[in-house]
């Protein structure tokens, strides 16, 4: 299994490359990419600098343009394609199926994975894009059970890649405009969820406050420990109760599961996390590379290590993890 | 204008949905969704019930019938089902999904894109056109500004605009999750569900600790807490080339909606502002009422 890892900026994809990542995945510096935010992506001298990095190591580089665009924003799209193929990536990770068409069209030598953002989750919608655009690999969004995984791989028409690591989306990938109903800006047009411009903290008798577009999403008592009021991991109130009614603050973490994952043919296991630091980037992908390796040499023998186990808690989103949907009683 | 009523999204049982349906086949809707798109384990009606009534509604009011198709498909046999849903040979098809989109093209059908198919450009739509696509709900989230750029864009492309339906009135269906919200809040695990969501006609309101309406938990769904309602913004909706204005059912007073929209557009009544969300539709956060926010 391909191990692919996440990099916001040029001194997280050395230490992916330095901890051995097979391909790193990035995105331009604009909103034609997923993780839109402020300092973070790649301008093309740094791209530069990144592609002679990734080939000097032998590595797979992948390009997100996996935003949705719109017509006024449409060259951007288009140019963001060109750019990729010009750089030479390895693939392009996209979802609307005008970039996709364009891109195959334009570039017919570009392989195209379908992104996770185009929440394909079975056979049937995966042979719509293999048969139009003749994709190479697809994402799965997070939402499958480890036997609809298997079920899915098994009659997929392309090989597939599943996240491994990292923060938890709650929701089908793409699926999702809780941010743009608070704020104005979604994940599908804007390339953000719950934008940092939107969040304002405050501190009175009650509590820490922590609001999105003036919109409460959780309070904390000095003993709590506060996280980033991504909106579907706040405290909210159904039938009277106060409670994480959509999802607590977690990370997917899916070490147990690789020999499983393994045995179903997946082709990549992907670490969610390109608006992390390098440091973040630096030990995940230390740990997955050792757990993909352990289970190389000896698939009988592969158990999830403590300090393993310990170095991806102390990196978590409330320091706790999940199985995420993989485990039906999540769900 | 056409007027269309879209699928029930909550969980209801037979007798509610029957005489819903019978209530709303006496009133002008030109167009009338059916079928299931949140829950494959609610089973009020079979896909056979569905079919029924729809050939029901055929022969008593005049409006186009069109089966809508399950939105987040995880498991194999919601995978078959989506196939007979296709090969219904009966109804147009409301594709929620890729997959559906998939099924109609391999059987060179047409069929109506759904609201959460992501078609935010004219490039896109092109794609789905050449699919069978002939009417497109966009995405909740788009303004009136985007959805004239989409249709422009199109135009530019020398292709013929498809039919463009606007979601107008309702719970804005905002996101779909392999949880189930509601059994969540009913601390039961999805597996072991009882069906909960039966008992929340209109959805389990989620409000912020301060009580602010936020969302509405529907089963795996998540919707508006507020509900949509343009009908202050129909000539703006007639000016963007919006061809038919979809009505989502409430539990309540929807006859009252359907005569309001219609009087609107028969002009026997002006577009006054009512009471609702309209953020999304004016290019702000879906949640505002533009107009006490001075946004207009």
């Amino acid at each position: 299994m391909q191990l692919v890892c996440p990099a916001g900026n040029l001194p997280a994809l050395k230490a992916a490359v330095r901890q051995g990542a097979d391909a790193v995945y990035v995105g331009f510096r604009d909103d034609t990419n997923a993780r839109h935010f402020a300092g973070l992506n790649m301008d093309d001298k740094q791209f530069d600098a990144a592609v002679a990095h990734i080939r000097q190591h032998q590595r797979k580089l992948y390009v997100a343009v996996n935003t949705y665009p719109q017509p006024k924003g449409w060259e951007r799209w288009q140019r963001a394609v060109d750019r990729a193929a010009d750089f030479g990536v390895d693939a392009l990770i996209a979802a609307d199926p005008g970039v996709l068409g364009y891109a195959r069209q334009r570039h017919p030598q570009l392989a195209l994975h379908l992104s996770v953002q185009g929440s394909a989750t079975h056979a049937a919608a995966l042979a719509f894009y293999a048969e139009r655009y003749d994709i190479r690999r697809a994402v799965l969004p997070r939402v499958l059970s480890l036997a609809q995984v298997r079920q899915v791989a098994a009659a997929s028409p392309v090989p597939i890649e599943v996240f491994g690591f990292g923060s938890l989306c709650i929701m089908a990938e793409g699926r999702c405009h809780l941010s743009s109903y608070i704020t104005g800006e979604s994940p599908n047009l804007c390339g953000v969820c719950s934008p940092a411009k939107a969040v304002r903290w405050s501190e009175d008798a009650q509590g820490l406050s922590a609001r999105l577009s003036e919109v409460l999403i959780d309070r904390y008592t000095p003993e709590e420990p506060a996280g980033y009021p991504t909106l579907c991991k706040g405290r909210f109130l159904v039938g009277g109760k106060r409670f994480h009614a959509l999802e607590e603050p977690t990370s997917l973490d899916t070490l147990d599961l690789l020999p499983e994952l393994a045995a179903i043919g997946v082709e990549a296991v992907k670490i969610e996390g390109r608006q992390r630091s390098p440091a973040y980037v630096e030990q995940v992908t230390r740990v997955w590379r050792a757990a993909l390796d352990a289970h190389q040499v000896a698939p009988q023998r592969f158990r999830v290590q403590e300090e393993w186990r310990q170095v991806l808690a102390g990196l978590s989103e409330g320091s706790q993890t999940t199985l995420g949907a993989y485990h039906r009683s999540w769900q | 204008m056409k007027l269309s009523l879209g699928p029930v999204l909550f969980y209801w049982d037979k007798a509610q949905l029957g005489n819903f349906y019978a209530e709303m086949s006496a009133l002008p809707l030109d167009v009338i969704y059916l079928g299931e798109t949140v829950c494959s384990k609610r089973r009020a009606f079979s896909l056979d019930q569905w079919l029924g009534l729809g050939r029901e509604l055929q022969t008593c009011s005049q409006a186009q019938i069109v089966l809508s198709s399950l939105t987040l498909i995880e498991a194999a046999s919601e995978l078959s089902s989506l196939r007979r849903l296709c090969d219904n040979g009966q109804l147009l098809v409301e594709a929620n999904d890729m997959g559906a989109v998939q099924f109609m093209a391999e059987r060179k059908l047409p069929f109506v894109a759904g609201p959460a198919l992501n078609l935010y450009n004219g490039h896109a739509l092109a794609q789905l056109q050449d699919s069978g696509m002939i009417r497109w709900v966009p995405p909740v989230e788009c303004s009136a500004a985007l959805i004239g750029d989409v249709l422009e864009q199109v135009r530019d492309m020398d292709r013929d605009v498809p039919e463009v339906e606007i979601f107008a009135y309702g719970h804005l269906p905002l996101a779909y999750s392999a949880r189930c919200f509601t059994a969540r809040a009913e601390n039961r695990p999805k597996d072991d569900c009882q069906f909960c969501c039966i008992n929340y006609p209109d959805g389990l309101a989620l409000s912020s600790q301060e009580g602010q309406q936020l969302f509405t938990l529907n089963g795996i769904q998540t919707m508006s807490g507020e509900v949509t309602n343009l009908l202050a913004d129909y000539n703006a909706l007639m000016a963007c080339g919006a061809d038919v204005l979809r009505l989502s059912p409430r539990a309540q007073g929807m006859a009252e909606v359907v005569t309001a929209f219609d009087k609107v557009r028969q002009g026997e009544a002006p577009p006054l502002f009512v009471d609702g969300c309209n953020g999304y539709w004016h290019g702000h956060a879906g949640m505002l009422k533009v107009e006490e926010a001075g946004l207009c």
